[in-house]
């Protein structure tokens, strides 16, 4: 601290001791910190577009069923999770459509078409929901989820698969 | 402020004393083969710290352990470097508490009143090689398995025993996942803590009977 610009050797041990300190804990630190977080920085891999069916292949006014698994890899292990849905055609425009999740909004059970009732039904708690998904009848607290389309130039329906709320009405 | 601090809590604690008797106390006229036991106890702490940050990802079970260090060694951040230095680490240990105990023996430092440091010695060499032998199986891989089936077997051939030493350390007669866990549990919890004991018992002694200072030619 003296006023003259040479350095005494206690201000020098001083200022080598924290960066000689600083680098190891650095070195150390860096390592240990980014090995615990690491999983949080990896980008999720769910949501890569998915292909279920051609347009053409559709008939109109019936919800069709379709199926896909989406794998899913965390660290070591590998989870295949199925998704199941409908795809509804509401006119003969190919862009018309809707494609419901067939997972019902009350406890997760598959909800299943029927020709009959013209409705949707849960086996698990007789719920009960229209073409397009809102609830007709049961427990179920909100309309059918949907997922998010794109249909190609060749008619290749593409799905988003993650599950989306539809909006109640 | 740090001073008054620092006053408030060695009145308390009695660090200045604990200082004093812990690492200011007197040394023999230095020699680097005294060091080793100290570098055995670094190799110690670092294998404990590794070692914990390696459970944040590995799986001990036979589906999942050779996967889960797979993905520590190429995906998690910094994981080939933690367990590299945990993988090395456990070899040099080994290497340096025996090369330690050589060094006991041959400046005879065992000798009154030092009997009890050695045979807490030998406990801790037996612990460390033990601590080697369960962190082997770990990885589950050919080399690993056959090593342990090897092992065992060789545990198992003690006459009359031998059957159920072998059952013991295996959980039964084959190898299994059975085995795993258990090498898994001896490795990372009962292995270490009966280690910390000894430790903490070799150290004490240490520090009540000083350092042997080095025979010279008069001895
Ligand atoms: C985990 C393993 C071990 C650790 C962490 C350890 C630690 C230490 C330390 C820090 C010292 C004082 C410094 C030195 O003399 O090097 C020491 C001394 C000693 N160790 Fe060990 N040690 C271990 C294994 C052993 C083994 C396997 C033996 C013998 C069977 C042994 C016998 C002794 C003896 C008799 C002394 C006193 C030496 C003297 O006073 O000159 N130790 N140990
Ligand atoms: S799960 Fe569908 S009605 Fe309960």
């Amino acid at each position: 601290m003296s006023g003259t610009s040479r350095i005494t050797r206690r201000d020098f041990i001083k200022v080598t001791t924290g960066a000689v300190g600083g680098a190891i804990t650095a070195a150390l630190g860096i390592p240990a910190v980014g090995y615990l977080i690491d999983p949080a920085l990896q980008e999720n891999k769910a949501g890569k577009p998915v292909s279920i069916g051609k347009i053409a292949d559709i008939p109109v006014g019936t919800p069709t069923p379709f199926s896909f698994t989406v794998t899913k890899v965390n660290g070591w292990e590998r989870t295949a999770s199925s998704f199941g849905g409908f795809i509804l055609r509401k006119s003969e425009d190919p862009k018309d459509i809707v494609i419901l999740s067939s997972r019902c909004t009350h406890l997760s059970c598959r909800v299943n078409w029927s020709e009959e009732a013209q409705a949707f039904l849960c086996p698990c708690h007789d719920a009960k929901f229209s073409k397009t998904g809102e609830v007709l009848d049961g427990p179920p607290p909100e309309p059918l989820g949907h997922f998010e389309y794109e249909v190609a130039e060749n008619g290749t329906i593409t799905i988003i698969p993650v599950e989306m709320k539809s909006k109640e009405g | 402020m740090w001073q008054k601090t620092y006053a408030w809590l060695d009145e308390r604690l009695g660090l200045g004393d604990l200082y004093k008797n812990l690492l200011d106390r007197p040394e023999p006229h230095g020699n680097w083969w005294n060091t080793l036991g100290s570098a055995s106890l670094f190799l110690f702490i670092i294998q404990v710290v590794t070692g914990i940050f390696l459970t944040v990802y590995y799986t001990p079970s036979p589906d999942h352990a050779y996967d889960s260090i797979q993905y520590i060694m190429n995906e998690v951040a910094f994981g080939w470097l933690i367990r590299g230095i945990h993988h090395w680490a456990a070899s040099l240990m080994v290497l340096v508490v025996f090369v330690h105990m050589l060094r006991v023996f041959y400046t005879a430092s065992y000798k009154y009143p030092r009997e009890l440091t050695w045979l807490v010695g030998i406990g801790l060499l037996l612990l460390t090689i033990g601590m080697g032998f369960t962190g082997y199986l770990l990885p589950w891989h050919q080399m690993a398995y056959w090593a342990t089936t090897v092992g065992t077997q060789i545990a198992g051939s003690v006459p009359f025993a031998g059957e159920f030493i072998l059952q013991a350390l295996r959980g039964g007669p084959d190898l299994s996942a059975l085995t795993l866990q258990r090498f898994f549990s001896a490795h990372i919890w009962m292995l270490p803590a009966l280690l910390a004991l000894l430790v903490g018992v070799h150290l004490y002694l240490i520090i009540k009977h000083g350092e042997s200072h080095f025979p010279d030619k008069e001895d």
